[in-house]
């Protein structure tokens, strides 16, 4: 919404202008175009899904394949859906003019960048590409894996665990189904490969049977679960976990809640409370609120990061269920509205799909896909 | 509430078309541009967009419209009427075959809400007068039945299930089971899982084979962006959808995904989830939808949460005492608690007309505690000056504040909300009087 009154300056507006003529007339003709593109699309999604097959059996062969192409596998749909078109986009578009970038525009908003960043991105593109006194399609790759490895690239991904005081303390929090409480199963098992002493505490004490999924997760890890009755308070449930913690010696405490939706003010409220609790009892804590954002998520992610930000001070998001179609192009306009970095990314069923976010491996995997195609 | 983003966008959009008496061809193409835009970042689908915008415009350009008296207006009617033929025109029925038990399979993504959905969706089907039984086919999430079971338990519904055993083996087995427990619909609660997940849409695939359903409904999550169209389209390439529930709606999402599904797969919507409470479950009128999403409020919808949750004599007595304007103190404090238990209130503002944009500094007063407040508050005044609001002086105040453990402050809020409420309220009868003078809607009986 905001967008139009961030573009008020005179002279910016006389562009908008201008590009937008140029949007349309490129529309028109880009809806001829695409009916042909798509029967070629059609044919590479065939030939890919075969590929991603290959990957799958040779991954079950060779379970500790490199961590660079387990993630390029994992992300091999994210790809083949930015990166082919671009890709394609640079083919056809030999030469840099103002259809080239219209449509660049178009695949970033399809892969959920969103409106402004993608014009903004572009613009940047447009700009150092200028600058660059770059002609030809082909380099602008560059330019555009350089722009968003910058976007994701500027903050620190590494988890804050290694704490003078233990236990350190995650608190993780999220919208319904975002995919919290897989989440820290997988979390608790990464920090348990680590020789870190984990403990749970059941902090959904609201959804029917969170505390059972928890407890499940719990036991096949192999760490301890702190639960009170479904309908206790989170408050005390958060409480009795952290003295457990300090109890036990734990490394490691995490802590999970219910899923809200960001606009229901009294659940809101609560969750502040329990990071209030939780700061009370450890000063230094929660060392880390991470924010569990589904990558099928369009632009409401925005909304999430920005109000849950508010309420506990988000300090970094897990990005969920990248194994999918989804784009997770969402991932650039968090990062560069709210200054939020995205940590982990989940790319699988498995409890060893939970990754550390990458941005450089992220951006070059992102818009690599087409050339390895070829 | 779900939609207020774009609610806002095209609001503003609008209201510079309707300002001018001449609309020229210019104008229209410049307000379409900006709806696109709107609509993308509200998450429709990309190519959703261009056709939906293609249509308005060649309807809007049109020599009658332009030439209208109102041609702001005008292209707004066109804008609803589009928008409401995307979303599928009518709201659409569960369609249960003859045969007993009747079959209904909700599929969807991981974390849509399938669970609590066939929940809901039981609880609907026992007001009805339905027996429907819950069938637990997700065998890999942990504790999902153990999930389905709770639930069953508090709607009261039988909840059948079979271990980790073959989703395929369970489903077919329920149907057993429920002819012989006199079950008449059957539900399958299937697992999560990724649409390109071969193996897994062949386990659905087996499933709609083995006990060939009814309805099978997709559950797509209200806030998922362009890669709905992605998911909609491989579940119903798969399995031949036969409708779509649309969950989380009652979150700040602009809800583009609700404007693409329709139009990529051809199901239609047909219930919508608004809330955690089981019976947060409602038929998705897409007419009413589109009212809302223009701004235009939602008075049908409003009219019939009402009537299901006020006594009809009150509320008569209370429309009397609105159109004679001897609305008191009482009467308001009695009006805030039934209007609550109607829903959210900021959700039940927003469906009258004219009201979305003014009610945006309104909504964070009102919450629960707030209503403790205002009650304390109250009764704490004389009944003289509950009946007249008017008489309560500084003094009075002073004392109604100490009496009720709030600060002046707080009294003299509660005073202006009131007085605002009391407006409000004025606004509503004149509308509605008015509306029902014209025809076009049935005559309302309000029960504020």
């Amino acid at each position: 919404m905001a967008f139009f009154d961030r573009f008020k300056g005179k002279k910016r507006e006389e562009n908008e202008e201008k590009r937008k003529e140029a949007n349309i007339k490129a529309e028109e003709d880009r809806a001829e175009k695409t009916a042909n593109d798509e029967a070629k699309e059609r044919e590479e999604a065939l030939l890919r899904k075969d590929q991603g097959k290959e990957g799958e059996e040779e991954r079950k062969e060779n379970k500790r394949a490199g961590f660079f192409e387990r993630f390029k596998q994992s992300l091999s749909k994210t790809r083949a859906n930015i990166g082919d078109k671009i890709v394609n986009l640079v083919k056809t578009n030999k030469k840099l003019d103002d259809d080239f970038y219209e449509e660049l525009e178009e695949i970033l908003i399809q892969a959920d960048v969103g409106v402004e960043t993608s014009l903004e991105l572009v613009e940047n593109i447009r700009k150092s590409a200028r600058k660059n006194k770059i002609t030809d399609s082909e380099k602008v790759m560059d330019l555009i894996k350089e722009e968003t490895a910058r976007i994701l690239g500027v903050y620190d991904t590494s988890l804050r665990v290694e704490t003078d005081e233990k236990p350190a303390v995650i608190l993780v929090v999220g919208v319904n189904g975002a995919g919290k409480t897989t989440s820290i199963a997988k979390l608790a098992y990464r920090f348990k490969q680590e020789n870190k002493k984990v403990l749970l505490a059941a902090g959904d004490t609201f959804r029917a049977a969170a505390i059972d999924q928890l407890q499940i997760w719990a036991d096949r890890v192999g760490v301890e679960l702190i639960k009170h009755q479904e309908g206790a308070d989170p408050g005390a449930v958060v409480f009795d976990a952290i003295n457990a913690a300090k109890a036990r010696k734990a490394d490691i405490l995490i802590i999970d809640t219910a899923g809200r939706l960001q606009n229901k003010t009294n659940l809101m409220k609560e969750i502040s409370k329990v990071r209030n609790i939780i700061e009370r009892e450890i000063p230094s804590a929660p060392h880390e609120v991470l924010l569990v954002i589904d990558a099928t998520t369009g632009q409401n992610a925005v909304s999430q990061a920005k109000i849950f930000k508010e309420a506990t001070g988000v300090t970094g998001i897990i990005l969920t269920k990248l194994d999918g179609t989804a784009k997770g192009g969402i991932v650039l306009s968090i990062a560069k509205e709210l200054n939020i970095p995205v940590k982990l990314v989940g790319i699988g069923e498995g409890m060893e799909d939970l990754r550390t976010f990458d941005p450089v491996l992220f951006a070059e995997a992102l818009l690599e896909a087409g050339e390895e195609n070829e | 509430m779900a939609f207020e983003g774009l609610t806002d966008r095209l609001q503003d959009i609008f209201r510079k078309l309707r300002g001018k008496g001449k609309i020229t061809e210019e104008d229209v193409k410049v307000a379409m541009r900006e709806v696109r835009l709107a609509l993308l970042e509200a998450d429709v689908n990309f190519k959703v967009v261009k056709d939906f915008i293609n249509r308005v415009k060649d309807r809007a350009v049109g020599q009658e419209v332009l030439q209208s008296l109102t041609p702001g207006q005008q292209i707004i009617k066109i804008v609803y009427d589009e928008m409401t033929e995307l979303m599928g025109g009518k709201e659409s029925k569960l369609n249960l075959g003859s045969k007993t038990p009747s079959v209904i399979m909700a599929v969807g993504l991981q974390g849509a809400g399938k669970t609590t959905t066939v929940a809901k969706l039981a609880k609907t089907l026992v007001k009805q007068g339905r027996r429907p039984l819950l069938v637990a086919c997700d065998v890999y999430r942990p504790a999902a039945i153990k999930q389905l079971q709770v639930l069953g338990e508090q709607i009261g519904v039988p909840v059948f299930s079979m271990g980790q055993n073959n989703p395929v083996d369970i489903a077919r087995a329920s149907l057993h089971h429920a002819k012989s427990n006199n079950r008449d619909i059957v539900i399958l609660d299937t697992a999560g899982r990724l649409h390109i997940n071969e193996e897994l849409m062949e386990e659905l695939k087996n499933i709609k084979e083995a006990v060939n359903p009814d309805e099978i409904l997709l559950v797509v999550d209200a806030m998922t962006g362009q890669d709905a169209v992605n998911v909609a389209e491989a579940f119903n390439n798969d399995l031949g959808l036969t409708g779509v529930i649309l969950t989380k709606l009652d979150g700040d999402t602009r809800g583009g995904a609700a404007l693409s599904v329709k139009a990529v797969t051809g199901c239609p919507i047909k219930y919508v989830g608004m809330g955690e409470k089981l019976d947060a479950l409602e038929v998705f009128h897409p007419d009413r939808m589109a009212s809302r999403i223009l701004g235009m409020g939602d008075i049908l919808t409003l009219v019939e949460k009402a009537q299901a949750s006020f006594d009809e004599k009150k509320a008569r007595e209370m429309e009397r005492k609105i159109r004679k304007q001897e609305f008191t103190l009482e009467d308001f404090l009695e009006q805030m608690q039934q209007v609550r238990a109607m829903g959210p209130l900021e959700e039940i503002l927003g469906m009258i007309p004219g009201l979305g944009k003014q009610l945006k500094g309104m909504k964070a007063e009102f919450d629960e505690k707030e209503l403790a407040h205002i009650e304390a508050i109250i009764k704490s005044m004389t009944p003289e000056e509950r009946r007249n609001p008017e008489i309560i002086n500084g003094s009075r105040k002073k004392r109604i504040a100490r009496g009720s453990g709030t600060r002046v402050q707080d009294v003299n809020r509660l005073l202006k909300q009131f007085e605002e409420s009391r407006k409000l309220m004025k606004q509503i009868t004149d509308l509605t009087s008015k509306k029902g003078k014209k025809g076009g809607l049935p005559p309302i009986k309000f029960p504020f």
